[in-house]
């Protein structure tokens, strides 16, 4: 697929977080934002799955470790043909399938519930070492917040998979710099991140996390790579694409009010029309 | 009873996992770092390529669970109680419990029992914490044969299932012909009139020796052994209760959460019942030699006999 298809798609994506988080009073635009290119490439490029048949048995996997980005999860699987987009607008609700985190037992497509930071990385180490075993030639992607690193978990799940040489997994960082309480290295610095996991034994390779291509060429050096896993530390912008939300750690867990809403509808139909002038 | 066989829950878990292996190649076993005393030494000897030693790390070997389960897998993950179940509790909640995995979690060196290491070491809270898991079965056999029969049971079930089991060799009597372990299903193994005792663990020796001295007494005890403390044996519970009018329960755990906790919950609903809880009364352990402690803190024999007597003559 060209990029400017991406490009278009991923916008999409971001329409669909704001609808979500709007309608559902609640959830994270930020971080759903910030990762909505890398989402995009996934479920429309890297990723062997298919929506037709969510459970085939040799479909990559994907686990969503900052499971709280799960709108733009779900507005990227919606997009992709897992379910109707129309029904972000009940994310959240009472009843409805799309919970407030990813719920593998109720929505299409994903593969492993997650939202309590650290333990979704470990899931996709499990289910590396399961292809592993029963010589099964699926792959295993998992997305982390640089916030969510600072868990402990992480690092034994890293060594793990460090340890035991899982070439057939991908752990993406979605380095946007923001967390609750603000900038991380303020917080409680992750930094280095890239040698940080290059000591776990993984191929580390830093990405602009909103260029198709980088992330194209990132994708295939990590197939290419063996006997080691491969950690993409992709830099991103927390809020990308609402100018409002931008660079903003108050965007985490907010959602936007009616006017906000409009706002940012309205930024990115104008970013859409404008792809389509391309 | 010296001529008594002897053998550690934690033998027949082991012995279990090998046969399974045999016959299973979608079984895997994790550890962190405790093989040895877990027993799933034994399986990683047989079957190395299906054994993932996690090293010291009991939270990300429950996701890490999770995950082979999530991609087919049968994975019985092991550690200490108190680090499976303790340490590792959110893991299990929300990475197996949650999404309903087919998760075992094999958990050996629970209770006081543990001895020597002490408090530290001495999970006496594991079953309340998993009780508090929707979904999640809890098993803790009487002795090695009953064990290897819940380790069997528990592959053969669908979905998460906490297996506790002991350090200590404990009396095999489970060891006949006619004996037959079903998940949720309770064993009456003496009957009588006067007072039910349910028994879990390695109490369920204790309790049926102590049975026979208060029938010396004339007091007729009918013992029950609860191994699945959930679900829990309601029907069994309820009937017990009637026909002797007075509960007492026995575990090698806390009176608060566990086995005591969860007979209290359906008597006062259904069938207010006067009832008397043995076990760990809301306190830490020590160290000592396992069975020593086990007189210390009353859950011997001789300690449930004179509790259960002085219960039955109030």
């Amino acid at each position: 697929m060209q990029f400017l298809e991406l490009m278009k798609i991923a916008n999409e994506v971001r329409k669909g977080i704001i609808v979500g988080t709007y309608h559902a009073k609640s959830g994270h635009p930020g971080g759903s934002l910030s990762a909505a290119d890398i989402f995009t490439y996934l479920f429309f490029e890297e990723l062997n799955i298919d929506p037709a048949d969510p459970q085939k048995a040799d479909r990559d996997r994907f686990v969503l470790s900052k499971g709280h980005t799960a709108p733009g999860y779900y507005a990227a699987l919606a997009l992709r043909g897992f379910f109707p987009i129309k029904d972000m607008e009940k994310l959240r609700h009472v009843g409805f399938y799309l919970q407030g985190h990813p719920d593998m037992k109720s929505v299409p497509g994903v593969d492993m519930s997650s939202g309590s930071l650290g333990q979704g990385i470990s899931a996709a180490v499990g289910m590396a070492i399961s292809a592993k075993i029963s010589n099964e030639d699926y792959r295993v992607y998992t997305l982390l917040g640089d916030g969510e690193i600072q868990e402990g978990q992480v690092w034994e799940a890293a060594m793990l998979a460090g340890h035991r040489k899982l070439d057939n997994l991908v752990v993406i960082v979605d380095n946007n710099g923001l967390q609750i309480d603000g900038k991380i290295e303020d917080v409680n610095s992750p930094y280095p991140i890239d040698k940080k996991f290059e000591a776990f034994n993984f191929h580390v390779i830093n990405i602009d996390g909103h260029n198709f291509e980088e992330m194209e060429a990132a994708f295939k050096e990590a197939r290419q790579t063996k006997g080691q896993p491969t950690a993409i530390i992709a830099k991103t912008v927390k809020g990308k694409s609402v100018s409002f939300m931008e660079n903003l750690a108050s965007w985490h867990g907010v959602a936007p009010n009616a006017q906000q809403y409009e706002m940012a509808m309205a930024e990115l139909e104008k970013a859409g029309e404008a792809l389509c002038q391309m | 009873m010296s001529d008594v066989r002897k053998m550690g829950t934690r033998e027949g878990y082991g012995q279990a996992l090998l046969e399974l292996g045999k016959e299973h190649e979608d079984i895997v076993v994790l550890d962190a770092d405790l093989a040895g005393s877990t027993k799933t030494g034994v399986f990683q000897k047989a079957f190395p390529e299906r054994h993932i030693n996690c090293g010291i790390a009991e939270g990300n070997m429950m996701s890490v669970a999770a995950g082979l389960a999530a991609t087919g897998k049968v994975p019985f993950a092991s550690s200490f109680a108190m680090f499976a179940a303790g340490r590792a509790f959110e893991q299990i909640r929300n990475s197996i419990g949650y999404p309903g995995l087919n998760v075992k979690i094999g958990a050996s060196h629970a209770g006081i029992s543990v001895g020597e290491d002490g408090a530290t070491h001495q999970c006496n809270e594991d079953i309340g914490l998993m009780r508090l898991i929707p979904g999640m079965v809890i098993i803790n056999p009487s002795d090695a044969v009953e064990a290897s029969a819940a380790t069997k049971a528990a592959y053969e079930y669908k979905g998460p299932v906490y297996l506790r089991f002991g350090r200590v060799a404990v009396p095999v009597i489970n060891d006949r012909e006619d004996y037959k372990f079903e998940i949720g299903k309770g064993i009456v193994l003496r009957e009588g009139k006067d007072v039910v005792i349910f028994a879990t663990g390695l109490e369920v020796n204790e309790t049926l020796q102590a049975a026979e001295m208060l029938a010396t007494d004339g007091i007729d005890a009918k013992v029950v052994n609860i191994h699945t403390i959930k679900p829990l044996d309601e029907e069994l519970i309820l009937s017990s209760a009637k026909e002797c009018g007075k509960v007492v329960t026995v575990e090698e755990h806390s009176v608060i959460g566990g086995l005591g906790s969860a007979v209290c919950e359906i008597l006062s609903e259904k069938m207010p019942t006067k009832t008397f809880r043995i076990g760990i009364n809301d306190v830490f352990g020590e160290s000592g030699p396992a069975m020593e402690l086990i007189k210390k803190y009353g859950l011997d024999a001789e300690g449930i006999y004179n509790k259960v007597k002085s219960f039955c003559v109030l």
